[in-house]
């Protein structure tokens, strides 16, 4: 476990153990306030420039420099997206891209700013890897390794408090938590909702299920035999994400599952292809269908249909 | 510049041209703008750049980025006349078993990023610039840009950066041929004044005749052109340059000669008559 507490910290520890990683932004400040003046010439604001910030970053790791960049992940998936594919991804730089206040945490700012597709457009790219942490302390716990690790990341930022303590991350390797050989239900998660997913599987155990929750932490690579297992296991797998239904988790676990040719009953909770009413997180989970009090009726209804025949 | 120095750069370039129009047969290159950036590249590579071609990845190296990529058949014929490419390689032009195809990429020793998206290699060259002064080194950091390249946006959301972070060992090299792919930029986009809007975001230019190599000597002889300010140098140049058939001519952009029109090019580049094209005269890409 890591004993700092915030991502900012976890960063300037790193930076400072470590020359070659350079702190970089399209002014976007927030996760990373305290940095400037720590990191001094390391640290390259480069204005409301998403395109070229990920091309200096590019040229930066050219030369051997770790660039950690961040930007809305909106516009830095968007906005940069040729960029990312094309300077970054062609040439496999160890470029790594933080995505801040991605999905549902962009809360009030409306649909300019929610990124819903950002998972499938950088998993989509060759060569790029993406982790998309629970909460801070599954970021925390991340940070390290995918910084290190000598290919481009995508990451997508998530700060929420944590429900549960997180081992450190092994790419590749998710987290499973409760699970049988016999499980009623497999919850499989990646990102801000591990939260309400969390506290949804507790309000089924209390209903006597068998819940499993698979956190998967990096969604590229996957960990496919956490979810070959949860959807052999399980009689049913739940994907949850605050991510439009194409190209996300629901997305990867039925590519898995098609190609193992796995029979099993699957739904996915999700944004579908619409965005979500814009509000503060509370209001905003609520509109969305994404309490804990909504996935688990979600879930109860999905086994009642099952086990009805 | 001595007359024996100027001879030997004219004589480069010329065999430059001969390689380059070679890669227009087959199944073709991007001519026009290759032609038109060859005595640039010659100059670059003999006289401007610190770069020793036995040693293509010395880190005390100047570094090059060719941005508008479809001109690269302008660099790897010099690389050729570097001695950093077999010129049998050439003969594998769009082979499937090579990697000299449309657009620069890494697997050829001595180019240092890939292109063929427009306006991409300027941001790079900032990141590169950016490394070096933090290293404390030396290095310039020159980018060669096409005219026409400058419509995309983010040319001139980078400049604003580099002007910003003050990068003088940033040097912008436009080959301003006036044309973009099929028209020329003036009837579509209006560029000019050109040397007044990089002034504008912050950069020293200069223009320079681009196919006189006295003149090059004279834009290049003072870098950075102002301290703490990105350097351009905007190269008046001639599409298809050397060859009358082909200059300034909007349709000669992508060019796929027969084998009887790449003999008969390199023939008229030698003096000869001039050589009647049968070739389809625009191919759009």
């Amino acid at each position: 476990m890591t004993t700092t507490t915030t991502y900012a910290d976890a960063l300037l520890a790193l930076a400072r153990a470590d020359e070659r990683i350079v702190v970089m932004t399209a002014e976007n400040r927030a996760p990373i306030r305290s940095l400037p003046a720590a990191l001094g010439d390391r640290f390259l604001d480069t204005g409301i420039t998403e395109q070229t910030m990920v091309g200096m970053a590019a040229g930066l790791a050219l030369r051997a420099r770790i660039p950690v960049v961040h930007a809305l992940a909106t516009f830095l998936t968007m906005r940069a997206f040729e960029f990312i594919r094309t300077d970054v991804g062609i040439p496999a730089l160890p470029v790594k891209l933080v995505g801040t206040v991605p999905g549902i945490l962009s809360e009030a700012n409306g649909p300019t700013h929610q990124a819903l597709e950002d998972v499938a457009l950088m998993r989509g790219i060759p060569n790029m890897r993406v982790f998309c942490p629970a909460d801070v302390g599954d970021l925390l716990a991340g940070l390290a390794a995918v910084i290190h690790d000598p290919a481009p990341w995508y990451i997508r930022y998530c700060d929420r408090p944590a429900v549960t303590a997180h081992a450190p991350l092994e790419i590749g390797t998710a987290e499973v938590f409760g699970a049988t050989e016999e499980d009623d239900v497999a919850l499989v998660v990646a990102g801000a909702l591990f939260r309400e997913t969390w506290d949804a599987a507790a309000l089924l155990r209390d209903e006597g299920l068998r819940v499993r929750i698979v956190n998967l932490r990096t969604v590229k690579p996957v960990d496919t035999a956490a979810i070959l297992d949860a959807a052999r296991c399980a009689l049913a797998v739940v994907t949850i994400e605050d991510h439009f239904e194409i190209g996300g988790v629901w997305s990867i676990v039925a590519e898995l599952i098609a190609r193992a040719s796995i029979s099993t009953q699957t739904m996915s909770i999700s944004c579908g292809d619409r965005w979500f009413t814009p509000a503060l997180l509370p209001d905003a989970l609520g509109s969305a269908g994404f309490t804990a009090e909504a996935i688990a009726a979600r879930v109860r209804t999905e086994l009642a249909t099952l086990t009805s025949f | 510049m001595k007359q024996a120095e100027r001879t030997a750069l004219e004589s480069f370039a010329h065999r430059v041209r001969r390689h380059v129009i070679g890669m227009s047969g087959g199944g073709g290159c991007f001519l026009g703008a290759s032609l038109s950036c060859t005595d640039l590249i010659t100059y670059l590579y003999r006289r401007f750049l610190r770069f020793d071609p036995a040693r293509p990845t010395d880190p005390a190296r100047d570094i090059m980025l060719l941005s508008k990529g479809h001109d690269v058949p302008a660099l790897y014929g010099a690389f050729v006349e570097l001695g950093m490419l077999d010129v049998a390689r050439l003969g594998n032009h769009l082979s499937p078993f090579d990697h000299i195809y449309w657009h620069p990429n890494r697997a050829i020793p001595g180019i240092e990023f890939h292109s063929g998206s427009l306006g991409h290699c300027l941001s790079v060259a900032m990141g590169i610039a950016y490394d070096v002064r933090l290293r404390g080194d030396d290095n310039r950091v020159v980018v060669l840009l096409g005219d026409g390249e400058l419509n995309e946006g983010s040319v001139w959301e980078a400049l604003l950066v580099a002007s910003a972070y003050k990068l003088d060992n940033l040097v912008v090299v436009v080959d301003r041929n006036g044309f973009q792919a099929n028209v020329m930029t003036e009837d579509l986009i209006p560029l000019e004044p050109l040397d007044a809007k990089f002034e504008a975001f912050g950069c020293a230019a200069t223009t320079v005749d681009g196919h006189d190599f006295d003149d090059l000597d004279r834009g290049f002889g003072r870098i950075p052109i102002t301290a703490g300010r990105p350097s351009v140098v905007i190269a008046k140049t001639i599409r298809g340059k050397g060859v009358a058939q082909l200059e300034g001519r909007a349709d000669r952009w992508f060019c796929r000669f027969s084998d009887v029109e790449v003999s008969a090019l390199l023939d008229e580049l030698e003096g000869g008559a001039e050589t009647q094209i049968e070739a389809e005269a625009l191919v759009v890409r």
